[in-house]
């Protein structure tokens, strides 16, 4: 015997499942309308791929996935489509969802399918196809994308493959019958299975000992394979993934994590089912076995039902009296949740049907007080303590939740049945998870908007400032031309510079426009530069948020996007003003006429510059070396601001504001130090 | 058509609150029924009166706060208070004093702290404890057990007019030696004889651990281990809480001087022992919740128990010490949790503060 060993908790509900697995499985049969929701999966919902009016023929695809993490959808008969539209879906909202509506023709007439015959020449990504193309979700309970798990792999290698027959919720028999009746098929979708993920230790099928003849038919199929099939004790929830995981290897699923982090790939004994039909005979997913039980129902067996096939017609074949009928369950009633309507599908991962009258499950007895017993607590498989996280969720205090690990609950209701007094816990659970959800998606939005707002200010002030070195930088080229022109006495250079200025702006326009265009094509290189620079920085940060699987690889991606964007409109700029402006050494030769001719874009920015030159003489040196001091030290202030909150809250940014303040300082003492002089020198 | 919709499990446990309290109830037969016997009819007096009143004060405040009145009274929970706390009185009480410690056990401790489930401390101590404060004498003074006596116990008619006329009223509890100290209380005063030389000299030491009581408290363990059958709660804090008792009485028995504080078995089957492991200490509502915590919520009653016993100045300590340890009992909660499927073991020390 094989070591299995415990989870914490687990409760032993009456197990009911006599009642309908004493008989073989039964076809139920080809029902006049069938109706198939696009989304029968976790991920994307499929795409119709058929029109109304179309004929289609049993297996043919009639809705394709959409992406990688989506699920295709085949017909499960021949027949019309008659509408594509919203429906009534298997939901605990009882919401409707878009469907394809097929009216059968009664001739089941197959599309041309074919298997392979030997998958084991094939490539494994080309057998995952076939698997994808299959339209095969995990039958289980969640109905992920059966390709999905088979191919990411990464770079983990996968010890042990687990394939889980526990079936632990009461009433439901469908895998067990599954398992007594087609344990061939089984074991040849395990190999299908392992040869596609390659175990490197072990291959386990998982089975409680309450399935005595479904243990003796998979041991005997299962002779001379490497494939172990482990029973261990009967108790309710060993058939969550997480929990089989445990029972099995010892091992846990890190929280947040998946299976895959151990080294297992867990997959449901209706999925090898499924996966082999597809590999073998080339037939897609359009049928399941469903559970029909409850003493509501005169009939309780297992069926084999075509997908689509409504709830109603399935009862109609169980001899279904409504009127004892305390509720309509798809699933079990651990887990499984109400129907409000009857003429919602069979779909993927509809396990059970469950009928149950008034005296099984009777309707939920008043809410007494929580007495604190501790009973939750001692089920709880997960190891929470149910009832602190209830006392947490009536006072919605969200952050206790979260740190009493209330997502760890995997929602099995072990709690609320061993509750004395009925309180509903795993609905307030529900309820706080979505709550927390939705505060966190409010979390991240505002700190999306902060971040733009941030991002748009911080550009605004670098703008503020290239253009304040602009300027900065056109002073210094007309002083030192005048400075060059004339003697170097400092105040008769600040009155020749003064009247070359204005003599500039009056008589020597083309020598101005000269400068002027030699300063703009220094500041499209300049601005070039520090694009590229910045281009360089966004794609290393990038790699390595890649490479550390960062939250923000998509918006270091968008960042080192628009960079480039930038860089190539700055380049492009340049390339035009270089068209536009040829040589610059002959431009000072040039008539200022035939520039001005040119273009418009040259007339403009000629015209721009003008005018701002002319506002710039109109100020005085000092009024403007005032300026540039004040200016330059209201936005120190701003930036001390703003590193002092940014260290308050300890943001990222600090080393980036510490870095711009230190900048800003020495900008401040430059343009402090020119005032200075300047007064120096006019008051000499 | 429309069928109900609600959410799973559809499905529950057979234990409600109701079942649960009457187990608790049906638990204490065995220890009751010794406390009977030797003290005679007092003892279940005590009780009888006790839940008349505990259902009056139970209805009063359901009324009050406009609660449904059958509803509550039907999850048998007042009455385990009152049990409790008539079991702690001494039989042979007026009833007033029996109903001034119901009324303030279940309109303040109970009702007032917040109702079934919110109160913070255990609402049968805190009456047992305003009793002993407010009226010292006669909540020290125990009847004799019916072997150390050589009279009669009062009889069933004579204890119904001691309950309503008080003791004085009958002759027979003006005779010496109907009531005596308890062996607790004769071991606590002790400074001078052995431990042998005070089992010779007083007729109520019994066996093992007083006459009467030992009885009692071998019931009350019975009790508990049905109720632990029962899975109505986990052993972790009463047996925590009787091991570290044994462990201290141990330590300080010194094989029976005068200064001794007696046997671990005489403290294990004296006094409240038993009946506070298995009946006090359990309360769900009151005590830590993760098994971790509870062993040591149970350690630390034991301990205190002890100190309390030997060096305090009440006889027995039951009731404060499980009242102090109420205090913790959030605390322990907070440090005790245990550890989540798929997490590491959380480290409190580095988050911030204990709430």
């Amino acid at each position: 015997m094989r070591k299995v060993w415990d989870i914490h908790g687990g409760i032993h509900p009456l197990e009911n499942k006599d009642q309908s697995n004493q008989l073989p499985i039964e076809f139920a049969g080809i029902p006049e309308q069938l109706v198939f929701p696009l989304s029968q999966h976790i991920g994307a919902p499929a795409v119709a791929i058929v029109g109304v009016g179309q004929k289609v023929l049993k297996g043919e695809m009639i809705a394709e996935a959409k992406g990688l993490v989506s699920v295709a959808v085949h017909a499960s008969t021949s027949g019309e489509v008659i509408a594509i539209q919203d429906n009534p879906v298997p939901h605990p909202s009882t919401m409707s969802a878009p469907c394809i509506t097929l009216k059968s023709d009664g001739k089941d007439q197959w599309i041309e399918h074919q298997g392979i015959n030997n998958y084991l020449n094939l490539d494994r990504t080309e057998l995952v196809n076939h698997i994808r193309n299959a339209g095969i979700a995990g039958m289980g309970g969640a109905g992920f994308p059966s390709a999905v798990k088979l191919s990411v792999r990464g770079e983990q290698t996968v010890e042990t493959l687990i394939i889980n027959g526990t079936e632990c919720e009461p009433y439901i028999t469908s895998d067990d019958c599954l398992m007594r009746e087609r344990a061939d098929e089984i074991i040849a979708g395990i190999e299908i299975l392992r040869y596609l993920i390659n175990p490197m230790k072990e291959t386990l099928i998982g089975i409680e000992d309450n399935k005595p003849e479904a243990i003796a038919a998979l041991n005997r199929a299962a002779e001379g394979t490497a494939i172990n099939v482990v029973s261990f004790p009967t108790k309710y929830p060993s058939g969550g993934e997480k929990q089989l995981i445990q029972i099995l290897t010892g091992k846990e699923v890190p929280a947040g994590g998946l299976p895959g982090d151990v080294g297992i790939v867990c997959q449901n004994i209706g999925t090898t089912v499924a996966i082999y039909r597809a590999i073998a005979h080339g037939e897609p997913l359009i049928s399941r076995i469903t559970t029909v039980t409850g003493n509501a129902c005169d009939h309780n067996t297992n069926y084999e039902v075509l997908l689509g096939t409504p709830v109603s017609y399935l009862l109609d074949h169980s001899g279904f009296h409504q009127k004892k009928c305390s509720r309509l369950i798809m699933g079990g009633p651990m887990m499984g949740f109400t129907l409000e309507n009857s003429n919602v599908p069979i779909v993927k991962t509809s396990n059970c049907i469950l009928a149950p009258t008034v005296d099984e499950l009777p309707p939920p007895t008043p809410a007494q007080a929580c007495i604190r017993c501790g009973m939750c607590a001692e089920v709880c498989p997960a190891s929470l303590l149910p009832q602190q996280l209830y006392w947490f969720s009536r006072g919605k205090e969200y952050e206790k939740l979260e740190d009493h690990n209330l997502m760890d609950c995997i929602e099995c209701g072990a709690c609320s049945y061993a509750c004395p007094s009925n309180i509903p816990l795993v609905q307030y659970y529900r309820a706080s998870k979505a709550d927390i959800r939705e505060q966190k998606q409010d979390a991240i939005k505002a700190e999306q908007s902060k971040m733009r707002f941030e991002a748009r200010q911080e550009r605004l002030d670098r703008q503020e400032a290239e253009k304040e070195a602009k300027r900065k930088a056109r002073k210094l080229a007309a002083e030192e031309r005048a400075r060059d022109n004339n003697n170097p006495d400092p105040i008769q250079a600040a009155i020749d510079r003064a009247k070359a200025k204005k003599a500039s702006v009056k008589s020597e326009k083309p020598a101005a426009e000269n400068a002027t265009e030699s300063l703009d094509r220094a500041r499209l290189k300049e601005v070039l530069a520090n694009v590229e620079k910045r281009l360089v920085t966004a794609k290393e940060k990038l790699k390595q948020a890649e490479q550390q699987g960062s939250d923000n690889v998509e918006a270091f991606r968008t960042a080192v996007e628009k960079t480039n964007s930038k860089y190539l409109k700055t380049k492009q700029e340049l390339i035009t003003f270089n068209a536009v402006n040829p040589a610059l050494s002959d431009s000072s030769s040039m008539p200022a006429e035939k520039k001005i001719l040119t273009g418009d874009a040259a007339q403009d920015a000629i015209a721009k510059a003008l005018a701002k030159r002319d506002a710039a003489s109109s100020m005085t040196d000092e009024e403007r070396l005032q300026n540039a001091v004040s200016a330059v030290t209201k936005r120190l202030q701003k930036a001390q601001q703003k590193l002092a909150e940014e260290q308050r809250q300890e943001g990222e940014h600090i080393d980036l504001l510490t870095n711009a303040v230190a900048k800003l300082d020495l900008k401040l003492a430059d343009a402090d130090a020119a005032y200075q002089q300047f007064q120096n020198n006019n008051h000499d | 058509m429309a069928l109900l919709n609600i959410t799973s499990p559809h499905t529950s446990g057979p234990l409600d609150t109701g079942k649960v309290m009457q187990l608790v109830l049906i638990a204490t037969i065995p220890g009751v029924l010794a406390l009977h016997w030797h003290f005679g009819w007092g003892v279940l007096i005590n009780i009888v009166w006790a839940s008349i009143a505990a259902l009056g004060a139970e209805a009063l405040a359901l009324a009050l706060r406009k609660r449904p009145i059958k509803f509550y009274l039907s999850d048998f929970s007042v009455l385990v208070t009152a049990v409790l706390l008539a079991i702690s009185i001494p039989p042979y009480s007026p009833w007033w004093l029996i109903t001034v410690g119901i009324v303030f056990s279940v309109l303040i401790a109970k009702h007032l702290y917040g109702g079934i489930g919110y109160n913070p401390f255990n609402p049968a101590m805190v009456g047992y404890v305003v009793l002993l404060i407010s009226f010292p004498i006669e909540m020290t003074t125990w009847a004799s057990p019916r072997q150390a006596y050589d009279g009669q116990l009062p009889s069933l008619i004579e204890s119904i007019t001691v309950l309503f006329s008080g003791r004085d009223a009958l002759p027979i509890f003006s005779l010496d030696g109907i009531t005596m100290a308890t062996p607790l209380d004769i071991l606590k005063q002790n400074s001078t004889l052995t431990v042998e030389d005070l089992w010779t000299k007083f007729p109520q030491f019994g066996q093992w651990g007083g006459l009467g009581w030992e009885w009692a408290n071998i019931g009350f363990l019975a009790g508990g281990i049905f109720l632990l059958t029962q899975r109505v709660f986990t052993w972790h804090a009463p047996i925590s809480m009787l091991v570290s008792l044994t462990v201290m009485s141990a330590f300080f028995y010194d094989s029976g001087s005068s200064i001794s504080g007696g046997s671990p078995l005489f403290h294990l089957l004296s006094g409240a022992t038993m009946f506070g492991a298995f009946f006090i200490v359990t309360d769900p509502v009151t005590s830590a919740v993760s098994n971790k915590g509870k062993i040591i919520y149970g350690a630390l009653i034991g301990v205190l128990l002890y100190l309390i016993r030997l060096w305090g100045s009440y006889p027995d300590a039951m009731a404060f010490s499980v009242l102090l340890m109420n205090f913790a009992a959030p605390f322990l909660d907070y440090y005790t949790q245990p550890r989540t499927y798929g997490h590491a073991k959380k480290d409190r020390s580095k988050s911030e503060g204990g709430q």
